[in-house]
């Protein structure tokens, strides 16, 4: 220590050797002052790359990418579907998927206790044992809400961290669902809306607003499952349609699924009835005889035609289930559905006629709607004159319900097909197909389905002030060895307000058993037309459709027919 | 404004108007952010490890006030004060190195610590200045009288002191006396043969530990190559800050910090950048960087080579701490278990620096004044 005090008191040595002292001194204080220089310059050159570094990684987000170990492709957030007033149908929410590195969690046990404290749906063995699995990588729990994930932070447990997902999130859940559709959990459309346009729904660029008015859908529904209840049926239909635009407003089949829990899907519930099933519909393919015959003239409405007695051809025996026995006018052809009747016409109007006419309609080809679930019509190999009898009422042609809700649209629209569409349309004009027949024709086929409900086998459709008018169909369905009774096909498709048509709607249920109300009768007057008429009364006020006075002289006089022209008096309108 | 009258003769009046307040205010700045920042990061350490949340914020503040008094205490020394001051402590220091394996107690795998009461110390913090003062003090007298080995002692005082280090380990330690060491080696007028024979040494021992060390290799195979093994530490960093970006999440709000395991000592820069954001940081870099520049600046002017070496390497070793912790906080460089001066957690490592700044504050201290000098 005497030493260390040696230089602190260079005052006090003598003069001589302070000299070469301070020579020397100076000289080492030279070199240090230069060389403290250089440890200074590179202080400030560290300090900088530090400060460069900070930025890099805060601001321009540079580091973390390289460094870590699953980096997910940041992707758009998939768009939404909406339906043609904005509601939302289906939409993507950012959330956070809890994963665990096994190898950084210490106490596996604790970890997993505690985790379930916070996410007690999980399986505290279940997690235990993947938190001891050494795995670097391995999903705990995917799609956390914010309060979960602040909840699993808390727990401050070392090894978990989250990735950002985006969950698709269907807030209508079953309503819509057969149209929508869902997407797997990767995020990939896998049915419906959500499979035909992923491409654009990936890009996460635009909503899709569909032609669907949810609030239309809601009564569709609604009044579909009273009617599957009431007649204990096993599945049911329901459309509609907007006959000028084609844009489909409701499109319902039942029974329906959860969209939002793809995976408890069973599949005869993803069964789409209206698109992708397809049916021999029975009469009401009656409103394309009469239509087809009237447009070629082959049959107006003051003709009629023999209905007295069944046609035997081959082994077949076509007879009428509301038989009148007498000649019938083409109007009462159609409004009691006379088998024999529309057979006859359909065999005058002549087997190729008819065939080209129902293919003019679009049923020799699946619909053009945007769901990739849809069925292809079936029709007769060879189409002999048979085919075309068993056709006229329905039966030996199978086409999807959306099919004969479009081409029977064309029917009352003026004559024009216009292709069904789920997407709201802003270009009306731009979706008209061919004029498949008159105006005129037309015309007449507005009267003739205004009669059925008037008069007819639909009366229970009729809705004071919107001139309902339609028809109803009742197949029996196919099994084994040929038609079963029992199984029927029950369905009414119609419109509103007859004088100048704005919506069709079709109803139509699946096997549907009599009841006391029904007296028994299953039929598409006694079942679908009930639940047609009250969607009508829902959904006319909804879509402000303005009611119409049918008893005024101008409406009589629009709507007037002939019934039977062969009758003494004149029939009531 | 001033809490002295300019002729106030007393010894804190003397001291106030000749240390360097500038290097005062900014130390104080730097001790002013640790305490903030152990608010921010130790709550979630302590809830994880079963402690009371306020845990380490308690302690830490018991221990500031005794901080600041050894800082000041120190800086109102004398240069030959300061000198004997150092000497003891060294001595002591080392004796407590060498007895360590005996009376220490073992933490996470190492024996650095002693108990002393309620407080407990790790001998090697204030070797590390202690030592810097001492081998200043050496090679200065190697220079300045004849007859003196200084280098020599110097030398053997050095292998010495890493050879405890070794046996403890403490490698980031190592690193930091070498370097220091070296500097004041080099500063005191090393001939620059001997400058690059001392490099090669100094990469051949980095070497030796890699090849000897299973952990310091496995620590720098896996900053060359993150796959190769567990960059969980660093990656939840990197992710602190970059979750803060320019103006961070806010105080307390901080998510990764809640996960990064040593958020409050080793990693409280990262904290430090989610909470408060990217202009925090840059603060932080500045008040160190402006310690040890406004220091190299006034050494430039001193007229004494002890004092030039001795501040030299004591703010050698605080920008060097400060960088080795910042950079790998960052990834820049393999981690070290190396704190951030005054702003990490840590009492023995706090007492130390307060005890190295005071040395600093006291060499800096503008003699003519006192009238001591020349």
């Amino acid at each position: 220590m005497n030493q260390a005090t040696k230089p602190g008191r260079r005052t006090a040595a003598p003069p001589g050797a302070r000299v070469v002292i301070d020579g020397a001194a100076k000289q080492a204080l030279e070199i240090g002052r230069n060389r403290l220089f250089v440890i200074a310059a590179v202080f400030a050159l560290g300090f900088t790359v530090i400060s460069g570094r900070v930025v890099d990684v805060m601001a321009l987000k540079g580091g973390a990418a390289p460094k870590s170990a699953a980096v997910a492709v940041e992707q758009p957030d998939r768009a939404a579907i909406r339906d043609r007033n904005g509601e939302l149908l289906a939409t993507s929410l950012g959330t956070a998927s809890l994963f665990a590195d096994a190898t950084q969690v210490s106490d596996p046990a604790t970890a997993a206790r505690q985790l379930k404290g916070v996410l007690p749906e999980l399986n505290e063995a279940d997690v235990r044992t993947k938190l001891t699995s050494e795995r670097r990588f391995i999903w705990i729990h995917r799609n956390l809400t914010p309060r979960q994930q602040y909840a699993v932070n808390r727990l401050g447990i070392p090894g978990l961290s989250f990735q950002r997902e985006a969950r698709r999130v269907y807030p209508q859940g079953a309503m819509a669902a057969h149209v929508v559709g869902f997407t797997d959990v990767d995020g990939k459309g896998i049915a419906g809306i959500e499979r035909s346009f992923d491409g654009a729904l990936a890009a996460g660029t635009a909503p899709i607003d569909l032609s669907l008015d949810m609030r239309v859908q809601h009564a569709v529904v609604d009044e579909l499952t009273n009617a599957i209840k009431d007649f204990n049926a096993v599945g049911g239909v329901g459309v509609v349609l907007d006959v000028r635009s084609g844009e489909v407003l409701a499109l319902a089949s039942l029974p329906d699924f959860d969209p939002n829990h793809p995976g408890d899907v069973k599949p005869e519930d993803r069964f789409n009835r209206a698109t992708l099933g397809v049916y021999e519909m029975g009469s009401t393919f009656k409103t394309f005889v009469i239509a087809g015959a009237l447009d070629s003239g082959t049959a107006t409405l003051k003709s009629g035609y023999d209905a007295t007695n069944p046609i035997h051809i081959g082994r077949f025996t076509i007879e009428d289930y509301h038989a009148k026995r007498r000649w019938l006018s083409v109007p009462e052809i159609y409004i009691h559905s006379s088998n024999i009747g529309a057979a006859k016409m359909a065999l005058d109007l002549g087997t190729p006629q008819f065939r080209a006419f129902l293919h003019s309609v679009g049923f020799n080809e699946p619909s053009p709607l945007e769901v990739p679930e849809v069925g292809k019509p079936m029709s007769p190999a060879q189409w002999r004159d048979i085919n075309t009898m068993t056709i006229a009422f329905g039966h030996g042609m199978a086409v999807s319900p959306i099919q004969l809700a479009s081409a029977t649209a064309a029917m009352i629209n003026g004559g024009i097909l216009v292709q069904p569409t789920l997407i709201k349309r802003t270009n009306v004009e731009g979706a008209m197909g061919a004029r498949v027949i008159s105006r005129e024709t037309s015309a007449d086929m507005r009267k003739l389905m205004r009669l059925v409900v008037e008069q007819g086998t639909a009366k229970s459709a009729d809705v004071p002030g919107y001139l309902v008018g339609g028809k109803t169909g009742t197949a029996e369905k196919t099994g084994v060895g040929g038609y079963k009774k029992k199984s029927l096909l029950s369905s009414f498709i119609g419109a509103f307000p007859m004088n100048d048509p704005r919506y069709l709607v079709l109803v139509m249920l699946d096997e549907p058993k009599g009841n006391k109300q029904s007296y028994g009768y299953a039929t598409g007057g006694w079942v679908a037309a009930p639940a047609a008429g009250r969607i009508v009364r829902r959904i006319g006020p909804m879509l402000g459709v303005e009611p119409v006075d049918d008893t005024t002289p101008e409406m009589k006089k629009e709507m007037f027919v002939v019934v039977n022209p062969r009758a003494p008096t004149l029939a009531s309108y | 404004m001033s809490p002295f009258a300019r002729n106030n003769t007393s010894a804190l009046g003397r001291w106030w108007w000749t240390v360097d307040r500038w290097t005062l205010a900014a130390l104080a700045g730097l001790i002013a952010v640790g305490a903030m920042l152990t608010f921010a990061a130790s709550p979630s350490v302590a809830h994880r490890i079963g402690l009371e949340p306020l845990y380490f914020v308690r302690r830490q503040l018991m221990y500031m006030p005794l901080a600041a008094a050894i800082m000041v205490g120190v800086s109102l020394l004398s240069v030959r004060d300061i000198r004997r001051l150092a000497a003891i402590v060294l001595l002591v220091g080392v004796l407590f190195m060498a007895l360590s394996p005996i009376v220490g107690m073992e933490i996470k795998g190492a024996k650095r610590w002693i108990a002393l009461g309620p407080l407990s110390l790790q001998p090697s913090e204030f070797v590390k200045p202690a030592f810097a003062v001492i081998a200043a003090w050496l090679f200065s007298s190697e220079r300045l009288r004849a007859g003196i080995p200084g280098n020599t002692i110097s030398i053997a005082l050095f292998l010495l002191i890493v050879l405890l280090l070794v046996r403890q380990p403490d490698f980031g330690m190592i690193v930091v006396i070498s370097v220091v060491w070296f500097t004041q080696f080099f500063l005191a007028g090393l001939p620059f043969l001997w400058v690059a024979a001392f490099g090669l040494l100094g990469a051949g021992g980095g070497i030796g530990a890699y090849i000897a060390f299973p952990h310091v290799a496995s620590r720098i195979d896996r900053f060359l190559d993150p796959a190769s093994g567990d960059t969980y530490q660093i990656s939840t960093a990197l992710q602190a800050f970059t979750s803060g970006g320019w103006f961070g999440r806010g105080p307390g709000e901080g998510i990764v910090k809640t996960i990064i395991p040593d958020a409050h000592s080793d990693f409280v820069f990262a904290v430090a950048g989610e909470e408060f954001g990217l202009f925090a940081c840059l603060l932080i870099i500045s008040l160190f960087a402006f310690v040890v520049l406004r220091g190299f600046t006034k050494l430039l002017k001193e007229s004494d080579l002890f004092v030039l070496l001795a501040t030299g390497g004591l703010l050698t070793q605080f920008g060097l701490q400060a960088f080795i912790n910042m950079a790998s906080t960052l990834s820049l460089m393999p981690t070290k278990g190396m704190t951030l001066p005054f702003i990490s957690y840590g009492g023995s490592s706090l007492l130390a620096l307060a005890f190295a700044m005071g040395m600093v504050l006291g060499f800096l201290r503008r003699r003519s004044a006192t009238g001591g000098r020349a």
